[in-house]
């Protein structure tokens, strides 16, 4: 309107003075732009970056560091073997993550599972097929429970997962009777279960079905959380429950399906962890719960909710199995293998809440 | 119905209970408390199987005690402390905290109770009246000898990998490595420490946790190291089992396996080869002597003695293999699927 205007009654004298002004429009100040607040903008915008940056920096020093058996193909992909599982529960643990909630019953739904999937396989001869699809659907059915004691009596998700972690575990040892099943008795009866220990070579590298089914799910997850409308759900009601909810979103059923959900990942887990460690082991994975959480932290998902990429965690996984494999190739007792993770996840928060003050 | 009612109804029936079973066991009226570490590990449950059996044929009244997990110190205390209060005769103890118990086990000691430790000396060892336990360290050096005395020759250029249990080194995990070495014929330098050796025909040692995952997880890390790898040491069965599924996904058939235990899977597959030998321990025997030691104290007041040359009890160890060799006593994997415990 006003171009148009002006040009019709052409250029009064008064206006003469605009030109010796400003005339950008009206902004923020801005930020000083030194190199440390671009990273700190770059990093904000792109979040995924960090844990990626991390990965390469470190495959990079440690390949230096420890030579060609740390760089060669087939330790990579054993990195990947030995990562797999603890990626898959990262993947569920993320979702839950998202929602500013946390899981510390993964690893116990996931060796309970694997615990259900043996015993009906192998102990009482149920066909193989239907034994993985009970795994499955008990996986969904512990996961939601963990949802609804959240939503419907509305307590902490740290305090209910803790109650279901003990209890899963209890479960998983009365069970089991804290007895393994071994490889030579799933071999013999129920085989399936162990399919995903297989794997392809490829030019040196061994790929697993497993850890082809870490990267499986990573990537579906991926679809679903950034083009589905169920996905941006979970963003939203992680980021701010009230406004999502007043927004029109059903936010206690979506946090019951995303329990249920991560419950279920936690049972696709289970099936791999047969094929990975070849028997059915109730004592094993006792480290997962905290692992995931590590893995996704350093991933740079925020545990306040509603930010960061899943990808993140598929990264935080690697990055933590590329150390321990570094750091043992270059001859470093155990204790500081764990002790350079445990710095690790500090300096991973940290990082966080730096970028984050971006937008404070 | 009140509560006052149900209280009295409970006590009535307890009250029945202790009459109807003490009756018979009324002339030795001796009392014994077992308290093992955790009630989920199948030794500890073949360990309260022997002694309820024993109990039960000496009359001896027994109470059983165990923490929720291992490591659980303060279940242990109280269940001590019941102990003391209900006046048994004698406390079997396999400790989760080998030094913090000390100070209450004084307190029953002074009380006037035999305490006997099993399976896991206290520190220091003579905190208990005697302890029952299987020598860990000869449990090592018979696998060592057996691997050794198999390879003949070419011991002089094994490949060793060493799958240890958990980075604090605990003193069954340091037993068992260091006899292993001795065994095999290698020096171990200081016995109270892993990894401190320089013969080269150690590849390396890693942890497995006692588990499949972890066992499996440290044989291939080791197999990253050198992958002419030809002798494993597990700490325990489960990692056994781990190690194997790994040197098969390595393309690795001919390498030996040992291990310590003597649980039925382990023995099993002792007897499918997978395993080459095990030292098998006996922790129900462990439990039958202790609450025979204990009815003994009770009637004579007479103390069990260790073994000679050890300051604690040898509850026995055996070699289970099918391919025995000779110098190295062993009994068979049936003989030992027999006496197996789990």
């Amino acid at each position: 309107m006003s171009e148009a205007g002006t040009a019709a009654r052409g250029r009064q004298g008064f206006e003469e003075a605009v030109d010796g002004g400003d005339d950008a429009v009206a902004a923020f100040e801005g930020h000083e732009k030194t190199l440390l607040d671009r990273l700190q903008h770059f990093l904000h915008a792109n979040p995924t970056m960090v844990p990626v940056i991390v990965l390469l920096l470190s495959i990079a020093a440690f390949g230096i560091v420890a030579g060609g058996r740390f760089f060669s193909a087939f330790n990579l992909s054993l990195v990947m073997q030995q990562v797999s599982i603890i990626g898959i529960l990262a993947a569920a643990q993320s979702l839950v993550i998202l929602t500013a909630g946390i899981d510390l019953s993964v690893g116990a739904i996931m060796v309970l599972i694997s615990v259900i999937m043996g015993n009906l396989a192998v102990k009482m001869g149920v066909p193989v097929g239907l034994a993985i699809l009970v795994g499955l659907l008990c996986g969904t059915l512990a996961g939601m429970l963990n949802g609804l004691l959240v939503t419907r009596i509305k307590l902490p998700p740290f305090i209910v997962t803790l109650g279901t972690w003990n209890i899963f575990f209890a479960l998983n040892i009365w069970l089991s009777g804290a007895q393994s099943i071994r490889s030579q008795e799933i071999d013999a009866t129920a085989p399936a279960l162990k399919w995903f220990g297989e794997s392809i070579g490829i030019a040196g590298a061994q790929f697993t079905y497993g850890s082809i089914l870490m990267l499986i799910i990573f990537a579906v997850l991926w679809y679903v959380l950034n083009r589905t409308a169920w996905g941006r759900h979970v963003y939203a009601v992680g980021d701010d429950k009230e406004a999502a909810e007043l927004a029109g979103i059903r936010t206690n059923r979506t946090l019951v399906q995303v329990y249920a959900v991560a419950g279920l990942v936690c049972a696709i887990g289970a099936w791999a962890a047969i094929g990975r460690v070849g028997s059915v082991s109730p004592q094993s994975f006792q480290e997962a719960n905290l692992q995931s959480i590590t893995a996704v932290v350093i991933g740079g998902i925020s545990l306040f909710g509603g930010r960061g990429s899943i990808v993140g965690p598929l990264m935080g996984a690697l990055i933590v199995g590329v150390f321990n494999s570094g750091l043992r190739l270059a001859g470093v007792d155990v204790l500081w293998q764990v002790f350079a993770i445990g710095w690790l996840t500090i300096i991973a928060v940290a990082l966080d809440q730096w970028i984050r003050k971006v937008s404070s | 119905m009140n509560y006052a009612l149900l209280k009295s109804t409970a006590l009535a029936i307890a009250g029945a209970a202790l009459f109807g079973f003490s009756g018979p066991a009324a002339a030795q009226n001796a009392g014994a408390c077992l308290i093992t570490k955790t009630d989920i590990n199948p030794f500890f449950v073949k360990m309260k199987e022997g002694a309820t059996a024993k109990a039960q044929e000496l009359g001896v009244q027994l109470s059983t005690y165990a923490g929720k997990v291992d490591g659980d110190h303060e279940t242990q205390v109280q269940a001590i402390e019941t102990c003391i209060a209900s006046g048994a005769k004698g406390i079997l103890i396999a400790a989760s905290d080998t030094k913090a118990i000390v100070p209450v086990v004084q307190k029953a000691r002074d009380a006037g109770l035999l305490v006997i430790a099993l399976d896991t000396p206290l520190e220091p060892i003579d905190a208990a009246d005697a302890t029952f336990a299987t020598d860990n360290f000869k449990a090592g050096e018979l696998i060592g000898k057996w691997a050794a005395a198999t390879l003949g020759d070419e011991a002089q250029n094994a490949k060793i990998a060493m799958l240890d249990l958990t980075p604090s080194q605990p003193s069954v995990d340091v037993l068992r490595d260091q006899g292993f070495m001795t065994g095999f014929g290698i020096d171990a330098k200081d016995a109270n420490v892993i990894g401190d050796e320089d013969d080269p025909r150690i590849v390396g040692h890693d942890i497995t946790n006692g588990n499949e995952e972890g066992g499996r997880k440290a044989m291939e890390n080791l197999l990253q190291r050198d992958p002419e790898i030809n002798v494993v040491y597990t700490i325990n069965e489960p990692a056994a089992a781990g190690a194997y599924e790994a040197l098969q996904s390595f393309g690795k058939t001919d390498v030996l396996i040992v291990s310590v235990d003597g649980g039925c899977p382990g023995v099993q597959n002792v007897k499918e080869g997978i395993i080459g030998a095990t030292s098998q321990q006996y922790p129900l025997l462990m439990a039958s002597l202790g609450i025979e030691a204990i009815a003994k104290f009770a009637e004579t007041g007479e103390k069990p003695k260790p073994t000679e040359g050890l300051d604690f009890f040898d509850t026995g160890v055996n070699l289970v293999t099918d391919k025995p060799v000779e110098g190295v006593e062993s009994i068979n994997s049936e003989e030992g699927l027999a006496r197996c415990w789990g």
